[in-house]
């Protein structure tokens, strides 16, 4: 095995993530400082963002048996460390009140961002298990972090020992495979998955799929999601819900859809996602109906858009499945982070819970207007009106599902369905934004919100919302770049 | 020129949010400002174009102006905009009622002006786009983004009603209702471009592109179903009617105004243009039925207007009545009733505006819009009664004034057509005197509930009425210009059915 110079430059985002995690331990071992560190932080996040430049002119490529750097991996990476900065700013502007050590969540999110951009890379379940640990362990830290909320602590230990149980499921998953298959690169799996797959082959699937369906907390594995979104502190909940679920899906897009085509035609396998993503769409919007609690409702609003993006994936084909995934996922994280973004900036560590109660947004528009505006907007965009990037998203969900014959029409149904039950709770926290306050408000964002970083981080998502609301081609180029695929020997 | 039609009121919007920071006039006048200029483009676009020269063959657009940029390639998505007589009509409707809308609320709305006039001004740019947008996914976004607005308007400043429910349940229902169904003309609109997709190989939205699309019969009857429910429920059509009186009653006057004036309108407007000249086999066989809901629209609106307490649930269920002459009237795809449709159209954004201005002016001085405490109101205050009073008099179709004009040509088309429902319909003018009458009995005469006297019109009301009542008497006098600027366009629609049917409908 020799590694060439292009192969490492293929895999400069990731090497440049570690990189970071290294030099952010350093910078802290020399000086303890908040703004120090998490400038390296960001900086380094930055480096590895624009890094992907220089992978793209390399690609496709594959770097050992593990790792394929091709379009997708790097659209994907890209995705994750945006999202990862886009978690990092709110946690600056979130944790700065913290009265125990700050500086280690940088720690936790370059090294979870690592993880997330391996599993983006993978082709290989050896090295699906590892970036989904990597990933997975410095989350758990991250969850309770601010581990002096009962809640926090809480959200932690459930995530970890569900978490836990999910990868060994998923592990003796994999062994199963291995067991009949006896290789364990994605395209000799989806070379051995034929139409009518052997018992072994389908029960390892399956427990396979459990785990990642897990970690995406599709129904009906979701039950930690509002419980876990609710526990940590708001940044890392932004954190959760985009950057650690798109690795997650990308993974599951490359090993069923790219690298085992047939996994498509083999009908238990598209009958579960089938019937997961319809659940999922029906299950998240139901529960959510509800909520008084908005990370709660963002959590469930999630089981929800992940069903649709399932969906989107299965029945897109050639022509839409895998542009649609990523123009949808994108527009889904950068509205995710403007929602938990405002959640943010009105919250502090250090107050005995966040900022995410219903009650707390009362009248929120005519105390700080901008601000009330984002989150309706990211609301809108995430109930998917037009005029708001979610409005594209959805509209490759129903492209592609028209187009689709008999699964998309079912699919279908669970859409219209889903999304109008959906607009009931995504107008009652609208609504509540512009309503009269009854009682003294408890939380509030500071009055220069829009200065610091965490603020200018959202106002930039409100203006992507808007902007590629209207004007969606820029996206939908990028997201073609993911057509630019390895091709499986 | 087209593009200024949708934007000035979305400038102007926005120019009225920030201007609340230099009191809660300026936000008025701004609005104010930008609705008469929407107006004065749309009259000069009326007056620079001969509508009816535009002599066209079925299944053609001749479009007076038009203006196409490419925005979404990928999809074969255009900013598309082009006019014809249709939408001029409803262009000039819709910024008249803007103008009255931003009138009526100037004392009404007090709280959080700017804003509102934000909410305000965007549907109008929003129905300004639906009413110009000739891409379907132009239509489309122009149609959803209609209801947010809307939703806000009606949540934020609406009243509490006669019966306690509250004004955000009934936004909310407004636009579950609204956008499930919208939901439904998405998956219809994509439907119909995947078709023509398979066909011709181009991915297109375009409305004249799309008119070529040739389809199965059971397909064609499963989109136009989505497109017609979509429109339906907007209309409304009887069984998906409940959303209309909730929102109205809870609607602040201007809201109550467009909702009637313009919102409903859209939703015919779409039928016209998109569900039958998209679908001409399809609608022809669903006509009978259309028609039947129809005449159940205007029954059932009348039976229950009549027995409604809240003055403004009232005007709601006669809306409902008299849409109903507009459905039965579009769907006999004879070329004098559609005629009709276009002055019923008209006269009713018109007259149901001025019952809902009136209503709002009661409530102002009242603070009540319960008709059982009302009364006797003839011997309170000048001005009001008897303008009421024509304006019930329009809703009941006196002869003489624009709703006659519409409702006695639905009718004689549809006489041709299908003389039962015709019969059936007709009932509808009679129940119209009784609600109407009712709502005149209830309101002003009797015993009087108190001797204080209440405060008069003013000037600025006394205007907007006059100018209502202009143009409701102008339409009952002289509605040639009107007719002869949607006649072209008529035509040709009822042209397509013609030649698309084997069986000549009128027998």
């Amino acid at each position: 095995m020799t590694f060439t110079l292009e192969n490492l430059q293929a895999l400069l985002p990731l090497l440049i993530t570690c990189a970071t995690t290294i030099f952010v331990m350093l910078a802290i071992a020399i000086k303890r400082n908040h703004w120090w560190n998490a400038t390296v932080t960001v900086i380094g996040l930055n480096i590895a963002l624009l890094s992907s430049y220089y992978a793209l002119k390399v690609i496709p490529q594959t770097v050992t048996p593990l790792f394929v750097v091709d379009g997708f991996s790097l659209f994907f990476s890209g995705l994750i460390l945006i999202a990862a900065l886009g978690a990092t700013t709110l946690t600056n502007a979130y944790i700065e009140s913290f009265k125990r050590n700050r500086e280690e969540i940088y720690l936790l999110i370059t090294i979870a961002t690592a993880g997330g951009i391996v599993l983006s890379f993978s082709h290989h379940m050896a090295s699906l298990f590892i970036g989904l640990e990597m990933m997975s362990v410095a989350l758990y830290g991250m969850v309770a972090y601010t581990y002096d909320r009962a809640r926090s602590l809480e959200a932690a230990i459930k995530y970890l020992v569900l978490s836990a149980t999910a990868s060994a499921i998923m592990l003796f998953g994999i062994a199963l495979i291995y067991a009949q298959i006896g290789s364990l690169a994605f395209s000799e799996i989806g070379a051995g998955i034929t139409q009518e797959p052997s018992l072994l082959i389908v029960v390892g699937g399956m427990m396979l799929l459990i785990g990642l369906f897990f970690k995406l907390s599709l129904a009906p594995f979701h039950l930690w999601t509002p419980d876990v979104y609710e526990g940590a502190p708001a940044p890392v909940g932004a954190f959760l819900a985009t950057a650690a679920k798109v690795a997650v899906f990308a993974v599951l897009v490359r090993f069923a859809i790219l690298e085992s085509n047939s996994v498509l035609a083999s009908t238990p396998f598209v009958i579960t996602l089938i019937v997961v993503a319809c659940i999922s769409m029906m299950v998240g919007n139901l529960l959510a109906l509800k909520q008084n609690n908005i990370k709660r409702m963002l959590g469930y609003s999630s089981i929800a858009h992940f069903g649709y993006l399932l969906l989107l994936v299965l029945v897109g084909g050639q022509k839409f499945g895998i542009e649609g995934f990523a123009v949808y996922l994108t527009i889904y994280v950068i509205t995710s982070l403007a929602a938990f973004g405002v959640v943010t900036l009105m919250s502090q560590a250090d107050g005995k819970r966040d900022a995410d109660m219903l009650s707390d947004y009362r009248g929120l528009f005519w105390r700080r207007p901008y601000l009330a505006s984002i989150f309706t907007l990211s609301l809108f965009s995430l109930a998917g009106i037009p005029l708001t990037a979610g409005f594209i998203g959805k509209f490759y969900v129903v492209t592609a599902a028209v187009g689709a014959g008999f699964w998309g029409w079912i699919g279908l149904i669970f859409v219209v369905l889903g999304s109008s039950i959906g607009i009931f709770f995504y107008l009652r926290t609208i609504i509540s934004l512009f309503l009269a306050k009854k009682h003294m408000h408890r939380f509030d964002a500071e009055i220069n919100w829009g200065q610091r970083t965490g603020g200018i981080m959202v106002l930039g998502a409100a203006a992507f919302i808007l902007v590629i609301g209207i004007i969606p081609n820029p996206l939908m180029f990028i997201a073609q770049l993911t057509q630019l695929l390895w091709v499986a020997q | 020129m087209l593009t200024w039609l949708i934007l000035i009121p979305f400038i102007g919007g926005l120019l009225s949010w920030q201007a609340e920071r230099f009191g809660s006039k300026a936000p008025r006048w701004i609005a104010l400002f930008s609705m008469i200029l929407l107006f004065a483009c749309t009259l000069n676009l009326w007056l620079k174009y001969d509508y009816s020269l535009a002599n066209l063959s079925a299944g053609q657009s001749v479009w007076a102006e038009e203006f196409q940029v490419n925005w979404i390639p990928r999809f074969g998505i255009s900013f598309h905009l082009a006019l014809d007589g249709l939408s001029i009509l409803m262009l000039l409707l819709t910024a008249f009622l803007g103008v009255l809308a931003v009138v009526c609320s100037w004392t009404e709305v007090k709280r959080k002006v700017g804003f509102f006039h934000l909410n305000l001004l965007w549907i109008l740019g929003a129905v300004a786009g639906v009413f110009l947008a000739m891409d379907m996914f132009l239509f489309f976004f122009f149609w959803e983004m209609m209801l947010i607005p809307m939703y806000f308007l009606i949540s934020l400043w609406g009243h509490k009603a006669v019966d306690g429910k509250g004004r955000v349940e009934a936004a909310t229902k407004f636009f579950i209702y609204t956008q499930s169904s919208g939901l439904l003309l998405l998956l219809a609109i994509i439907g119909l471009v995947f078709v023509h997709y398979m066909q011709t190989d181009v991915l297109t939205f375009d409305y004249a592109d799309l008119r070529n699309t040739q389809m199965s019969a059971s397909l064609e009857m499963i989109l136009m179903l989505g497109f017609f429910i979509a429109f339906a429920v907007k209309f409304p059509v009887v069984p998906f009617h409940s959303w209309l009186p909730d929102a109205h009653s809870q609607a602040p006057t201007a809201g109550s105004v467009d909702l009637a004036g313009i919102l409903l309108k859209t939703a015919a407007y779409g039928m016209l243009r998109f569900a039958i000249p998209f679908f001409p086999n399809a609608s022809q066989e669903i006509a009978p039925l259309a028609m039947w809901l129809g005449v159940a629209g205007i029954i059932y609106g009348a039976f229950v207007a009549y027995s409604q307490d809240d003055i403004k649930r009232m005007i709601a269920y006669t809306s409902i009545s008299h849409m109903g002459f507009v459905l039965i009237g579009i769907y006999s795809f004879n070329q004098i009733a559609m005629q009709g449709v276009v002055v019923q159209m008209l006269a009713h954004g018109i007259s149901a505006a001025g019952l809902f201005i009136i209503s709002g002016q009661l409530y102002e001085r009242l603070k009540t819009r319960d008709l059982n405490k009302m009364g006797g109101l003839s011997s309170r205050m000048s001005g009001i009664p008897p303008i009421a009073m024509f304006f019930a008099a329009a809703s009941l179709g006196l002869p003489g004034l624009g709703n006659f004009v519409g409702e006695f040509l639905i009718l004689v088309g549809v006489f041709k057509v299908d003389m039962v429902v015709a019969l059936f319909a007709t009932s509808g003018l009679v129940l119209g005197a009784v609600y109407s009458l009712i709502l005149v009995q209830r309101s002003l005469h009797g015993p009087a509930q108190s001797n204080e006297p209440l405060a008069g019109i003013n000037a600025r009301e006394l205007t907007m009425m006059l100018s209502l009542i202009f143009i409701l008497v102008w339409l009952g006098l002289y509605p040639q210009p009107v007719l002869d600027t949607s006649a072209a366009v008529m035509n040709s629609i009822g042209q397509l059915i013609t030649s698309s049917q084997s069986i000549p409908a009128a027998q």
